[in-house]
C-alpha cells in the first residue's frame, strides 16, 4: 500500500525511528509535564501505528539499506525481511496501547523526572526497532546496548528507593553478561574474516562444533535478556521496580527481542541446525515454563506475579523454538513450520495479554498506591471498567478459549501430537513427557490467573482505604482497550494471523501452513488437515454467547425475574469480615505445599506458649543459592584479595606503574 | 453442512439439555439402592430444578455483575461441550469448531468462571472452595488432556469425529495405552464432577466440600442453572468416555437408519455408566483434601504412562 506512493516500508520505519528520537528530545525541551503526557505520548502512539502498518506491508518483501552513520568505513547495514517485519509489527502494534496508556499514567509526574523519562522511553522504542533492522553485528550491538541502557534508566525511574536501585543494578549486570556472550557469538560467526555484516556471516561455513558454540553462546546471551533459567533472576526484581507502562513494554516487547535474536542466529545466520540443540532448548524451555508458573502461584506482589508469569511464557516460546529445531533437522518441514508458527504466535499474544495486565496493575497502583495483593479485594465494585478490561487479559493469559492465549497453546500442542515418527527413538519417548509438562504449566497458569484476578478484584476489600478508590482514567482505559482488542482479534481470527506468519516460516524453515490453513475457509483453523485438527474460535464464541443469551431469555420468559438483595449466606455464620477470606498467601498455599521441594520455603511457626503468636512464611528461589550466591561469594573473595594491593601510599602505586611498564615492555618485545 | 445434519445437531442440543438431569437422577438412585435406601427417584433432579426456578432469587449485597452472569456462561459452556461430543451420529456440523483440546479448554473456562464467581462475595467458604477447585483442576486438566492425546495419537487426529470414527471401525483390539487412559479418565471424571472420593455432592459439611462451597451463595434460578450445568458436565464427561472407549454402535455419516439403534445404545451405555459411577461411590470413602493432589497426580501419571505406552509399543515405526 506504500509502494503506490513510491515509499518503501523500510523508509516509513526509519522515519518513525527518527520521529521517536525527535519526540524524546522534545520531551526534554517542553516545560509542562501535562503537555508532555498529553501530546508527546499520543504522537508516539501514532508513530507506533505507522510502524505497525509499514511492517505489515513489508512482511512479504526484503529490502536493504546502508546508512552512512557510525564509524568511518563501518556504516550501518539495515535489512528488513519477513522475520524483522514480524517483530517490528509486534513492536508497533503492542506499543500503541502502551503509549496511549502512558499519556494518562505519567500526567501527574513532576517535570524534572518526566522529561528524561520521555527521552528514555522513546529511545527505548527506537533502539528496539533498530535491533530488528540491524544487518551487521556492529549496529546490532549498538542498538542492543542502547536498548539495555535506556530500559535500565526507565527501571530506575524511582531511584530514590534503595530496592529500585538494587533491582536496576541486577538487571544491568545480567544484561551485560548476556551482551558479552552475544558479542562472542558474533565473534565466532565471522569466522576469522573480520567482516561483521550478517550477509558475510550467512556465507561463512562453520564446522559443527563451532556452530554449536555459536548456538549455545546465543542461547546464553539472549537467554539473559529473555529470562530463561537460570538467568531469570532480574525479571522478578526489575518489573516491580519499573513504572507499569515500562514493565508492559519490557515484558511484552523487549523479552521478544531475545527470541528474535535466537531465531535470527539459529535459522538465518547459521546455515545448519542440529537436533540436540533443539532438545536442549526444549528442555530448558519446559523447565523455565514450569519454574515460572509455580513461582507465580506463590507470589504476593502483583507485579512480581506477572513477572514470573512472563518467565513462564518465555519458556513456552522457547519450547516451540526447540521443537522447530528438532523438526527442521529431521526434515519434517511442515511440522517445523507449525511449531515455529506457534512460537511466533505466542510471542505476539504475550505482548498483548501481558502488556494489558501490566498496564492494569499501573491503574491499580495509581488508584491505591499498593502493590501487595494482601491490601486489595473487591476492586470490581470501585473500578468496574478496569475490572472488565483486566478480565479479558486474565482469561487470555490463563490460555482459555476463545481468546488469544489458547490459540498458540493449541498450535504448540498440535505440533507435539503430530510428532510420532521422528527418526531419533529417544526423542520420540521424550515428546509425551514434554507435552505433559507443557499442559501442566498451562493448567497452572489458570490457577495463577484466578488468584491474581480474584484476590485483587473480587471479595471484600481487605483495606478500608479501598472504598474511596476511583476507576482508571480515560487515556489509561483507551490504552488498555487497544490491548483488549488485540487479545480478542488474535484469538478469534487466527487464520488471518497465520496467513501473515507464513512469510516468516517460509523464510526460516522453507515451508508454510497457508495451503492447508486457507483450504477450509477463514472460519476454521486447520493447520495441517481438516481431518487431523480444526478449531473455530469465532464459532465457539458465538455459540457460547448465543447459548448464554438464549438461556437468559428463556429463563426470563418462562419463569420470573424476581430478585432481592440480602446479606451473604455463608452457611449461616453471622460474622463475616474481610479477614475471613483467603489471602494471597492462602490461595498459593496448596501450590507451595505440593512443590515445596522445588522452592526454598522458610517458615516461622509459633509455639503454644507464644504471647504474641506470629506465623511467617517466605518462599525463596533456590536457583539464586545455586547459581548466583557462589558467584557473589567468589567476587567478594577476589575483591578482598585485590584490596591487599591498595595501601594508600603514593610510592607503592608508583612501583605498580613501573612494574606494569616493565612487564609491558617485556611483553611487546 | 446440509439440512439433515443440521437437524441432527439441533436434536442433539435439545436431547443433551433434557436428559442431563436424568443421568444425574439415575446415578443418585443407583447409589441409594446400593446403600439400601429407597432413593428419591430418577426424576428428583427435575423436581429440584422446577422448585429452584420458582423461588425468588436472593443476591448478596455486594454481588457484582460477574457473579450474576456466571451461571449463564457456565450453562452455555457445558451445553456446548455436551452438544459437540459425537454420541448419536458422527455427522455434527458444529463439531469441527471444537476439537479435544478446545473441549478441555471449554471445561477450563467454565471452571475459571465458577471459581471467580465463588470469590466474588468474599465469604470464607467461597474462596476456600475456589482454591480447592483450582487445585483439583490444575491436576485434572492435564490428566484429561493426556487421555485425549492418547486417543488422538492412535487415530492421528484431535477431532472428536475422526477419533470416534477411527476407534469405532477398529475391530476389538485392546490397546494397552487405552487401558491406562481409561483408568485415568475415570479418576478425572470423579474429580471433575465433584463425586466421592474427591468431593461429596450431597455434603454441606464445611470443611470437606469443594463444589458445594463455591455455589453456596447462589439461590433460586441462578442455583438451578448452576445445578443444570453440573448435570450437563456429568453427561458431557460420560459421553466423552463413551466416545473414546466404547464408541461402537454410533451412526455413521449418512446412515440415518442406524440412528434409532444408536439412541437405544446410548441410553444403555449411559445407564451402565451411571450405575458404575454409583458403584465406585458406594465403595469408596471421601478423601482428605490433601490426599486429592496424590489421587490426581496418580491419574496424571497413569495418563502420561498411557501416552508413553502408545509411543513405545503401538506407534507405527
Amino acid at each position: 500500500m506504500f509502494a503506490s506512493f513510491g515509499v518503501l516500508p523500510m523508509d516509513v520505519i526509519l522515519g518513525v525511528v527518527v520521529f521517536w528520537l525527535v519526540l524524546g528530545m522534545a520531551g526534554l525541551v517542553l516545560q509542562n509535564s501535562r503537555l508532555i503526557a498529553r501530546i508527546i505520548f499520543p504522537l508516539g502512539a501514532l508513530g507506533s501505528l505507522a510502524l505497525a502498518g509499514a511492517a505489515l506491508a513489508g512482511l512479504d518483501e526484503t529490502s536493504t539499506a546502508i546508512l552512512p552513520l557510525g564509524l568511518p568505513d563501518l556504516p550501518f547495514h539495515l535489512r528488513m525481511d519477513a522475520l524483522s517485519a514480524f517483530f517490528l509489527l509486534l513492536l508497533g502494534s503492542a506499543s500503541i496501547g502502551i503509549s496511549v496508556f502512558s499519556a494518562g499514567y505519567f500526567r501527574d509526574m513532576p517535570k524534572a523526572s518526566l522529561g528524561p523519562l520521555c527521552l528514555e522511553y522513546h529511545l527505548f522504542l527506537a533502539s528496539m526497532a533498530l535491533v530488528f533492522l540491524a544487518d551487521d553485528a556492529y549496529l546490532f550491538m549498538v542498538a542492543w546496548e542502547s536498548m539495555a541502557l535506556s530500559s535500565y534508566f526507565l527501571v530506575t525511574t524511582d531511584h530514590d528507593q534503595p530496592e529500585v536501585r538494587r533491582a536496576g543494578f541486577l538487571y544491568l549486570l545480567i544484561a551485560h553478561v548476556g551482551a558479552i556472550s552475544i558479542l562472542m557469538c558474533f565473534g565466532v560467526m565471522q569466522g576469522g574474516h573480520g567482516d561483521y555484516t550478517f550477509g558475510a556471516m550467512r556465507h561463512a561455513h562453520l564446522t559443527t562444533s563451532w556452530a554449536s558454540a555459536v548456538f549455545f553462546l546465543a542461547l546464553f546471551g539472549f537467554g539473559a535478556k529473555a529470562g530463561i533459567l537460570p538467568l531469570h533472576a532480574w525479571l522478578p526484581e526489575a518489573h516491580p521496580a519499573a513504572p507499569s507502562p515500562v514493565s508492559a513494554m519490557m515484558s511484552g516487547i523487549m523479552l521478544k527481542t531475545a527470541i528474535y535474536g535466537i531465531l535470527r542466529i539459529t535459522f538465518d545466520l547459521l546455515g545448519m541446525q542440529l537436533w540436540w540443540w533443539g532438545v536442549a532448548a526444549l528442555a530448558l524451555g519446559l523447565l523455565t515454563a514450569l519454574f515460572g508458573v509455580i513461582f507465580a502461584a506463590v507470589q504476593v506482589d502483583m507485579k512480581r506475579l506477572l513477572a514470573y508469569s512472563s518467565i513462564e511464557n518465555i519458556g513456552f516460546i522457547l519450547t516451540g523454538v526447540g521443537l522447530t529445531i528438532i523438526f527442521h533437522d529431521s526434515h519434517k518441514d511442515a511440522l517445523a513450520a507449525l511449531a515455529l508458527t506457534a512460537s511466533l504466535y505466542h510471542a505476539l499474544n504475550h505482548a498483548f495479554m501481558k502488556g494489558l495486565l501490566f498496564l492494569g496493575t499501573g491503574s491499580i497502583l495509581h488508584a491505591t498506591g499498593e502493590r501487595h495483593l494482601g491490601k486489595f479485594g473487591g476492586l470490581i465494585r470501585q473500578m468496574p471498567k478496569l475490572a472488565l478490561l483486566m478480565l479479558v487479559g486474565a482469561l487470555a493469559l490463563a490460555g482459555l478459549p476463545p481468546l488469544n492465549g489458547f490459540v498458540s497453546e493449541w498450535l504448540l500442542l498440535q505440533a507435539f501430537l503430530l510428532s510420532p515418527g521422528l527418526p531419533q527413538p529417544y526423542i520420540n519417548m521424550l515428546v509425551p513427557i514434554a507435552a505433559a509438562a507443557l499442559v501442566l504449566a498451562a493448567a497452572l497458569a489458570g490457577y495463577v490467573m484466578v488468584k491474581f484476578y480474584g484476590v485483587i478484584f473480587l471479595g471484600q476489600p481487605r483495606d478500608s482505604s479501598l472504598a474511596k478508590v476511583h476507576d482508571a482514567g480515560l487515556w489509561e482505559r483507551a490504552g488498555m482497550l487497544c490491548m483488549v482488542i488485540g487479545c480478542i482479534a488474535l484469538g478469534v481470527f487466527p487464520t488471518f494471523v497465520i496467513l501473515h506468519l507464513d512469510h516468516v516460516t517460509e523464510m526460516l524453515v522453507h515451508h508454510s501452513l497457508s495451503v492447508s490453513a486457507a483450504k477450509t475457509g477463514w472460519l476454521l483453523l486447520t493447520p495441517i488437515q481438516a481431518e487431523r485438527a480444526s478449531y473455530g474460535p469465532l464459532v465457539l464464541l458465538l455459540i457460547i454467547a448465543g447459548g448464554g443469551l438464549l438461556i437468559a431469555l428463556a429463563v426470563k420468559k418462562l419463569v420470573h425475574g424476581r430478585l432481592r438483595r440480602g446479606p451473604a449466606w455463608d452457611c449461616g455464620f453471622p460474622a463475616q469480615t474481610a479477614r475471613m477470606q483467603d489471602t494471597a498467601e492462602g490461595f498459593g498455599q496448596p501450590i507451595r505445599q505440593i512443590f515445596e521441594w522445588y522452592m526454598g520455603v522458610v517458615r516461622q511457626v509459633p509455639t503454644p506458649f507464644d504471647k504474641h503468636p506470629h506465623f511467617h512464611s517466605e518462599t525463596h528461589d533456590l536457583l539464586w543459592n545455586i547459581f548466583y550466591a557462589p558467584v557473589k561469594r567468589l567476587n567478594d573473595a577476589i575483591g578482598k584479595q585485590l584490596g591487599k594491593l591498595q595501601h594508600g601510599r603514593i610510592h607503592i602505586y608508583l612501583l605498580y606503574s613501573f612494574l606494569t611498564l616493565l612487564a609491558l615492555l617485556a611483553f611487546v618485545r | 453442512m446440509n439440512y439433515p445434519s443440521l437437524m441432527l445437531q439441533l436434536a442433539q442440543n435439545a436431547l443433551v439439555l433434557l436428559i442431563a438431569p436424568l443421568l444425574l437422577g439415575w446415578t443418585n438412585q443407583c447409589r441409594a439402592w446400593m446403600q439400601n435406601r429407597t432413593g428419591a427417584g430418577v426424576m428428583q433432579p427435575y423436581r429440584n430444578l422446577v422448585k429452584l426456578f420458582h423461588k425468588d432469587a436472593v443476591l448478596a449485597h455486594n454481588a457484582s455483575a460477574l457473579f450474576r452472569y456466571t451461571p449463564y456462561i457456565l450453562l452455555a459452556c457445558m451445553w456446548l461441550a455436551a452438544a459437540l461430543v459425537p454420541v448419536l451420529a458422527t455427522d455434527l456440523p458444529l463439531s469441527p469448531a471444537v476439537d479435544v483440546i478446545a473441549l478441555a479448554g471449554i471445561f477450563a473456562l467454565a471452571r475459571v468462571f465458577i471459581s471467580l464467581a465463588a470469590m466474588d462475595i468474599g465469604t470464607a467458604f467461597g474462596t476456600l472452595g475456589a482454591r480447592r477447585e483450582m487445585l483439583v483442576g490444575f491436576l485434572a486438566e492435564p490428566a484429561l488432556l493426556m487421555v485425549l492425546f492418547t486417543a488422538s495419537t492412535i487415530s492421528g487426529s484431535t477431532s472428536l469425529i475422526t477419533i470416534v470414527e477411527t476407534l469405532a471401525h477398529k475391530s476389538f483390539v485392546l490397546y494397552p495405552s487405552m487401558v491406562f487412559a481409561a483408568v485415568a479418565f475415570v479418576m478425572v471424571m470423579l474429580a471433575e464432577n465433584a463425586r466421592i472420593p474427591v468431593d461429596n455432592p450431597s455434603t454441606h459439611l464445611e470443611l470437606t466440600m469443594i463444589h458445594e462451597a463455591m455455589i453456596l451463595e447462589y439461590s433460586a434460578r441462578h442455583l438451578a442453572l448452576v445445578e443444570w450445568a453440573s448435570a450437563l458436565k456429568l453427561l458431557a464427561y460420560s459421553t466423552i468416555g463413551i466416545a473414546l472407549f466404547v464408541p461402537w454402535g454410533i451412526a455413521e455419516v449418512g446412515n440415518w437408519g442406524a440412528l434409532p439403534l444408536a439412541v437405544a445404545l446410548l441410553f444403555l451405555k449411559l445407564a451402565l455408566g451411571g450405575a458404575g459411577l454409583a458403584f465406585i461411590e458406594a465403595l469408596s470413602a471421601k478423601m482428605r483434601i490433601f490426599r486429592v493432589p496424590e489421587f490426581m497426580g496418580t491419574a496424571f501419571l497413569l495418563a502420561v504412562l498411557g501416552l508413553l505406552t502408545h509411543f513405545l509399543l503401538e506407534a507405527p515405526a
